[in-house]
């Protein structure tokens, strides 16, 4: 069953075509990861997906909720309320965490719930402190970001993805900003959210991570989709001698 | 005259003008709290993209802070008696021939250009992520002012701010100017009735030292609490 599909998504900045048409399909219960060098539109992908980048053509598809951009015609204007749906039915993870740093972990989780989705203020805490349980943070929940090492942000704001019960996840290189050994407890609360059947779509460096958790792989470059597959046959037999050499700088 | 006899009549004088406290406190609050509702509107005007509002809160925000607050206060309260007319007919002169309504009137619009110009910086400050997480949970424009982008500003103004309430408080003393009997008013009174300026407003600058004090104490405090957690 489709849960997500983009469809010839097109992107440039100024002068420069980022995306030069990229159309992705997730089933629901897909891990699809997105690998490629820097520069090749990974993360202004993604970031078309809730529009936090506005495509210039194209169009998307979530769950029947249904978006297109026109052929070149920046002028069509997305109207607010379908924008602000889109983004809370999509969870977004990034790479700088980007945790609101005046508030508790626990306020970073439900303010969402409670401003977006309206739920009352003791049901989000309670869900709330049940997700900050789930990624291992039951004991921060009084701690402000500044107290929290790079990790334990990453995993307050998955709880804070988490939170809006998204129909899908999308992660922005979320280990990149990360200390090598701060980076394995954050891939395990990826990995156990990719086992509990959710539709997530991931930008990563991380090559093992990726060929362990997902079930499709994209390896774009220069702003198109040069190479995708299944993992195993991406990672042990690419076909685009480009993608051959860009793996190989990974093992 | 003994030390002893200047002492005391300074401390009397203190008493003396202690009535002038409450006024002079309500000028500097009323017209710090319409100030900065002001302010918070003029800040979001100057980092609007719209062309229009953003020209027009600059040029508010450049003209109030470039002229003197007393000429500002002048030209509302003496000036305003030319316009009785108009205002008569807008039924707005009953407010603008009270000295009271001219003084908080100035004293708003002059702090509400410095207060923007604050607001206006600790908006800026928010890093551009932090926002970009607020809308990628579907806030709306309103909630990520309201809740992400405005709390911060003001942590992040809040130490000028307390030098602007400070600022304020000492600006009072000029709608002493216009007949209002705050602190500096009675003490231009009493030294004229007592011929002893040097202790009535050596006891006047007293006042406004200790009230700023306790301003500077309660924003320390404030601060503190913010930055513990």
């Amino acid at each position: 069953m489709q849960a997500l599909v983009a469809t010839d998504i097109r992107k440039a900045f100024g002068p420069l075509e980022v995306l030069r048409g990229i159309s992705l399909k997730a089933d629901k219960g897909d891990v699809i990861a997105i690998i490629g060098g820097s520069g090749s539109g990974k993360s202004t992908f993604l970031r078309c997906l809730n529009l936090l980048e506005r495509p210039d053509a194209g169009s998307l598809w979530l769950n029947g909720l249904a978006l297109d951009f026109g052929d070149g015609d920046r002028a069509r204007t997305i109207a607010p309320a379908t924008k602000a749906q889109l983004r809370r039915r999509l969870g977004m993870v990034f790479q700088s965490f980007n945790l609101w740093t005046h508030m508790t972990a626990l306020d970073n989780v439900i303010a969402g719930p409670i401003h977006v989705l309206g739920q009352d203020r003791k049901a989000a805490r309670e869900a709330g402190m049940e997700l900050l349980g789930k990624v291992g943070l039951a004991d921060k929940a009084a701690a402000h970001p500044a107290q929290l090492s790079g990790g334990q942000q990453q995993r307050v704001a998955i709880a804070r993805a988490l939170a809006m019960r998204p129909e899908a996840l999308l992660f922005d290189e979320p280990t990149s900003a990360l200390d090598p050994e701060l980076v394995g407890e954050v891939l395990q609360v990826i990995k156990a959210l990719a086992a509990e059947g959710r539709t997530m779509i991931l930008v990563t460096h991380e090559m093992a991570f990726a060929r362990d958790v997902a079930t499709h792989v994209m390896y774009f470059l220069d702003g198109r989709v040069e190479e995708e597959g299944a993992p195993d046959r991406i990672f042990t037999d690419p076909r685009s001698e480009r993608c051959r050499s860009f793996l190989r700088k990974f093992l | 005259m003994g030390g002893l006899d200047h002492l005391g009549f300074i401390l009397d004088t203190v008493l003396h003008l202690s009535v002038g406290i409450p006024r002079t406190l309500v000028l500097a609050a009323v017209s710090l709290s319409i100030g900065f509702v002001l302010a918070v509107g003029v800040a979001v005007a100057v980092l609007a993209p719209a062309r229009v509002p953003r020209k027009l809160a600059e040029g508010y925000v450049y003209v109030f802070r470039s002229s003197p607050l007393l000429v500002q206060i002048f030209l509302i309260y003496y000036g305003s008696g030319q316009f009785r007319g108009a205002l008569e007919f807008l039924g707005l002169w009953h407010f603008f021939r009270e000295a009271w309504f001219c003084a908080i009137l100035a004293l708003a619009l002059n702090t509400g250009a410095y207060t923007a110009v604050l607001i206006a910086g600790g908006l800026r400050s928010v890093p551009w992520g932090q926002i970009e997480a607020a809308q990628a949970v579907g806030m709306s424009r309103y909630r990520v002012f309201a809740s992400i982008a405005f709390p911060q500003a003001l942590r992040h103004a809040l130490p000028a701010y307390s030098n602007e309430v400070v600022l304020m408080i000492k600006a009072t003393a000029l709608a002493s100017t216009i007949t209002l009997l705050e602190i500096t008013g009675l003490a231009k009174q009493l030294s004229a009735e007592t011929y002893r300026p040097f202790e009535v407003f050596a006891a006047a600058g007293i006042i406004y030292i200790a009230l700023n004090g306790m301003v500077a104490g309660g924003f320390g405090l404030i601060e503190r609490a913010l930055h513990r957690r």
